[in-house]
């Protein structure tokens, strides 16, 4: 299995977005989604229910797949590399913060005007990254002891930020929209937009944050020899560290701008990936963000499933999972001395 | 030739290191001895740049500028003329000047020995880490001349302390620098791994003329092993010369408060410090 990682995870995602595509309110069978897309290719006509099927597919559930893939993806990826960069195996966007205060920026951008245009979306994550930068300096200076950031520190200043930010977005959403069900959605992590609009302008701040991060795993491995270390061996460390900061909050901003605050994603995918396949960042970053694109895709199915026709917002069910996973290795890192 | 000038650090409001002076020589091992809390770690921070001065001027006659260990034997040409100002140097450029062997404490649990001393090749690769097969070579040799090869595939986190010490040795090694820091590596070793660990380090000082400056807590290790011996006191240089000059009974009585002897040693020419009357 440490062998080839990356087809273990493509597959894994493969899978995910098969599921993601076929299940829903209506069922469309893997033989009938060959037909659509051969009928694609081919350019032949599509009897009508195949037609049903294609415009189902193109208009709904396809947009989603893929805002859920990306949501997944930035929210691993910016959870490995806070993990790395804080040498904290329960760094995760959620529990520091993060997401929280990117999603407080959201609900601001969204407070003024929901907006549904292409440049009034922009505003949304541009709003949700500023404040996702507010949230992890103000958490990092509240947690910091000397030269160190003690993980319990860190998990309570994150912890404590996250509630104040949730109550204000609450306040936010609760006031600013009649559509009560959407605001829930939201503060719950759950995804309500639709079409390609949001998944447009995420992209942008995913392709420069995950981006970077990507290219950053040199940088988290020597970081995990501590600062000084780093540096002795020739890395820039403020501005290694800063950059990282920058790409990793990019992508948990974007991350939570049109689908809320999504827990656990960013703990769990970063974690098995370490266990399975090894904690070389070059590898695990890659791997991180695969493995959250399709986790998170199989946790939005299975919201989509449970209480048909009525649908979950997915932070449930990521939380359902996530919370227990956080307390064995919360249990763990203890055993290991980690704090 | 590191040097190092008028150097001063405070934390805070409190000043650390008064205007310390220091030379190090190509070829020469210089032992820094004081007691706890004298600043050996901190100057040895503060010359490897991961500390702010106050101020001061650490420079290095590089004797051989991009030293390559695998062409060995060969340490570049004699050009004394060529000074770096290391202080103003960018991290990456300052890491082809200076290598740093701290203490190996909690070592990071995922990368192998071979990783590890990989990553002392940082100051030649660009941002991505990418290696080549002359990297590799490097490595090799550098775990070679520590006679830590057989690690190669070991985890770094489940070394011995004197393994974990030889396999920083080669990190440091791999970077390829003209000047090695060493903070107190012999610390948590047993008596076979300081001796032969110093051996090692002096080994490589006469070998590949590089200038090595390793703070010691241990008096003895440092009369057997260094050339010259450097004494910090409360932040400031008390003495510097020869093991003979610095080991003496005032010196060192008056630096720990505490009353020793020099007597001969049995059977090296080195003085052996003694506490007591």
């Amino acid at each position: 299995m440490r062998r080839i990682p990356y087809l273990w995870t493509l597959l894994l995602l493969a899978l995910a977005i098969l599921l993601s595509i076929a299940i829903g309110s209506v069922f469309i069978s893997p033989a009938d989604l060959w037909r659509i897309l051969t009928g694609w290719l081919s350019a032949t006509s599509l009897s009508e229910s195949l037609q049903t099927f294609a415009f189902i597919i193109t208009s709904i559930r396809l947009p989603r797949t893929v805002l859920v893939l990306l949501t997944g993806a930035a929210l691993g990826g910016s959870g490995a590399a806070y993990q790395g960069l804080f040498r904290n195996p329960l760094a995760d966007p959620y529990l520091i913060g993060v997401a929280s205060g990117a999603g407080l920026g959201a609900a601001v951008a969204m407070s003024i005007q929901w907006p549904y245009t292409f440049w009034g979306l922009l505003a949304v994550p541009l709003a949700g990254f500023l404040a996702a930068m507010l949230a992890i300096l103000l958490v990092y200076f509240l947690a910091r002891l000397g030269k160190t950031v003690p993980t319990t520190n860190l998990i309570l200043a994150g912890v404590a930020f996250s509630a104040f930010a949730t109550s204000l977005t609450s306040f936010l959403m609760l006031r600013s929209t009649g559509e009560l069900r959407r605001a829930f959605a939201f503060l719950l992590g759950g995804f309500t937009q639709t079409g390609w609009n949001p998944v447009l302008t995420i992209l942008p701040f995913l392709a420069i944050g995950l981006g970077f991060l990507v290219l950053s795993g040199h940088a988290l491995n020597l970081l995990q020899f501590g600062d000084d270390q780093a540096q002795q061996l020739g890395l820039p460390v403020t501005r290694a560290k800063t950059l990282i900061l920058v790409a990793a909050s990019l992508a948990t901003a974007a991350a939570v701008s049109f689908s809320g605050v999504i827990g656990f994603i960013g703990l769990i995918v970063p974690h098995v990936m370490r266990l399975w396949f090894g904690a070389d960042y070059r590898r695990l970053l890659p791997l991180s963000i695969i493995g959250g694109a399709g986790a998170l895709l199989l946790a939005d199915v299975l919201a989509r499933v449970v209480m048909a026709p009525q649908e979950l917002p997915v932070g449930i069910v990521t939380a359902l999972a996530g919370a227990p996973f956080f307390l064995w290795v919360l249990r763990r890192a203890k055993n290991q001395g980690y704090w | 030739m590191l040097k190092v000038e008028g150097l001063s650090v405070s934390y805070g409001q409190r000043r650390v290191l008064h205007n310390v002076s220091l030379e190090v020589n190509s070829g020469e091992v210089t032992a820094l001895i004081g007691p706890n809390g004298a600043g050996k770690s901190t100057l040895v921070r503060a010359v490897s740049g991961v500390i702010p001065l106050d101020s001061g001027k650490i420079s290095s006659n590089d004797l051989s500028r991009y030293y390559d260990p695998v062409d060995s034997g060969k340490p570049g040409s004699d050009d004394l003329s060529r000074h770096y100002d290391l202080r103003s140097l960018p991290p990456m450029q300052r890491a082809r000047h200076l290598a740093v062997v701290p203490q190996a404490v909690s070592l990071p649990p995922a990368f192998t020995v071979w990783e590890t001393v990989l990553m002392g090749r940082t100051p030649y690769l660009n941002f991505l880490g990418q290696t080549s097969a002359r990297d590799e070579q490097i490595v090799h040799l550098a775990l070679q001349k520590v006679d830590a090869l057989d690690l190669s595939e070991r985890r770094v986190g489940e070394l011995s302390g004197g393994e974990g010490q030889r396999v920083l040795l080669a990190r440091a090694l791999a970077q390829s620098t003209p000047i090695l820091l060493l903070d107190e590596p012999t610390s948590n070793l047993d008596l076979h791994y300081q001796v032969s660990f110093m051996e090692l380090v002096r080994g490589l000082a006469r070998n590949d003329k590089l200038a090595v400056l390793i703070a010691l807590h241990d008096l003895n290790l440092a009369a057997r092993y260094a050339d010259r011996v450097a004494l910090l006191v409360a932040g400031e240089i008390k003495a510097t010369g020869t093991p003979r000059q610095v080991l003496t009974p005032e010196l060192i009585s008056d630096a720990y408060h505490l009353t020793v002897q020099v007597v001969p040693h049995p059977f090296m020419d080195t003085p052996l410090v003694l506490p007591g009357k």
